[in-house]
């Protein structure tokens, strides 16, 4: 039988973008957690350590996500666990975006001027010191924009979670899509939706750019 | 000019640095060797520093001025020979290392202050977290050497907010706070417009009235004559010359010397 969309099917969709928005947050901690390891463990003195970040972050940059949230999902089924889609999903896309923001924090750090190691060196200060006084606040400031924008794309890419059976706000839209076959009106409110999500944030790293874009000296 | 005995130490300024322990080696540089890799950059350096001496290297551009420097605080590792601050060998173990890291002052060409802290920040970070000194204590401290340099009204600025002669007294300032035995200064007046210069080289001349001993690379002559006890002249990572300035200056026996004099003084 087809449904009518209605106030209850809009509702609907609308009560799923907390599970976009919880999906999302608990991506970019996680995301945030593992990038900034990524992020220092890329920078680090030792070649071995730059070695293993790297091809972490070329195994995660190479392979699309789809597949990442695949293995992971039916991989921890295979090895036994039955795992729930938002686990999976938060999962992967944790140890997805610790690969991206670890590359962008990279940069962020690697943009620091010279200058500032060796000056902090020469004082005698220790890596720890070093990073957390000198060179990380530094690189913060040019690491807002970036990561806001990384932001924007997770919060999209939180999507690819419905393929993996995650009611969040894509998967509920072909919910009522099955239901009332009208894909044109569910899937561009479902769009819509994900506009006025993102584009404040968008918004918000172009102002973020203008405002930190350069190293201030 | 200022004749040598002019420079004897000032006693009891505000902000004095360390009296020297005359004659006592404070450096030594016994057949160093450093390769960029495959590139030799420097060779066979002997160089010994005694307390309260002021050295002026020179020499042309890639000639290993700042790798000579460099070497002394580790910023750079030599691969070979032994160098010595203080008693303490630089790259024997990590302890040796941290403790010639604080006992050796150094000042860029580019300032290298730390843009996100305020001048009085800049300067108490390194007291505070390598030598453990207490905040208040080490604010006073700062502004005793902010004093010294003649900018305690600029101790709430930013970097970015200040001249460039201005960042660099703020430089020296923050590498006197960690009250250091010897001072290593790598063309600290190059990145500056004319009329900044003397502000710098001011401070320096104090320092070295006060007994600070201090290895300068600079090209500026009328500074190492006034100053220096001994020039140093540099070519292709060896150290070619040396002497009294009196006598590098009027005499200077080596042909590339000579050459190099010629340019610089001549233009
Ligand atoms: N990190 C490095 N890697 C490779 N080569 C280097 C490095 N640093 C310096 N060199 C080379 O070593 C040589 C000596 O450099 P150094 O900076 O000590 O010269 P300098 O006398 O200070 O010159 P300048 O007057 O231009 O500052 C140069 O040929 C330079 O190109
Ligand atoms: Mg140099």
């Amino acid at each position: 039988m087809i449904r009518q969309f209605t106030s209850a099917e809009f509702l609907f969709l609308l009560m799923a973008v907390r599970w976009t928005l919880l999906l999302s947050a608990i991506a970019f901690v996680g995301g945030a957690l593992g990038g900034v390891l990524v992020a220092l463990a890329r920078t680090s003195p030792y070649a071995w350590l730059r070695a293993v970040a790297g091809t972490y972050i070329q195994i995660f940059q190479g392979t699309p996500l789809l597949m990442q949230l695949f293995l992971v999902f039916f991989g921890a089924t295979m090895l036994g666990g039955g795992i729930d889609p938002l686990t999976a999903a938060a999962i992967g896309l944790t140890l997805n975006g610790a690969a991206f923001l670890g590359e962008i924090w990279r940069g962020c750090i690697q943009a620091i001027p010279k200058g500032q190691w060796e000056a902090s060196t020469a004082l005698g200060l220790h890596y720890v010191t070093r990073m957390r006084e000198i060179i990380l606040p530094q690189a913060a400031k040019i690491a807002v924009a970036p990561t806001v924008g990384f932001l924007v794309l997770l919060v999209k890419s939180t999507s690819l979670a419905s393929i993996i059976g995650f009611v969040e706000l894509t998967r509920a839209g072909q919910i009522v899509n099955n239901a009332t076959f009208r894909p044109f009106l569910v899937f561009g409110i479902v769009a819509a939706i994900y506009f006025v999500l993102c584009w404040p944030l968008s918004l918000y790293s172009r102002h973020l750019e203008k405002k930190f874009g350069t190293v201030s000296r | 000019m200022t004749s040598p005995a002019s420079l004897s130490p000032a006693s009891g300024a505000a902000g004095s640095v360390r009296p020297p322990e005359s004659g006592a080696v404070m450096i030594r540089m016994e057949k160093v060797e450093k390769w960029y890799g495959t590139y030799h950059a420097l060779q066979d350096i002997n160089l010994t520093v005694t307390a309260g001496e002021r050295i002026v290297i020179c020499g042309p551009s890639g000639s290993g001025k700042s790798t000579l420097i460099r070497c002394i605080n580790a910023l750079e590792h030599h691969q070979g020979g032994r160098i010595e601050v203080d008693g303490t060998e630089v790259g024997a173990s990590s302890k040796g290392l941290d403790k010639v890291r604080a006992e050796v002052g150094m000042v860029f060409q580019s300032f290298n202050l730390f843009p996100h802290l305020t001048v009085l920040q800049n300067c108490t970070l390194a007291p505070r977290k390598v030598r453990g000194i207490a905040p208040k204590e080490a604010e006073a401290i700062a502004m005793k050497y902010l004093e010294r340099v003649r900018i305690p009204e600029q101790a709430n600025k930013y970097p970015g907010q200040l001249s460039g002669g201005q960042q660099q007294r703020v430089a020296i300032a923050r590498a006197l706070c960690m009250n250091p035995k010897v001072m290593l200064f790598d063309e600290p007046t190059s990145a500056l417009d004319p009329e900044m210069v003397k502000e710098v080289l001011d401070t320096m001349i104090s320092l070295a009235q006060d007994g600070m001993t201090m290895i300068c690379v600079t090209h500026e002559m009328g500074f190492a004559r006034q100053v220096a006890d001994r020039v140093i002249f540099m070519d292709k990572g060896e150290i070619v010359e040396q002497g009294p300035p009196e006598t590098f200056f009027a005499n200077p026996a080596n042909e590339r010397t000579r050459t190099f004099l010629g340019q610089i003084l001549h233009h």
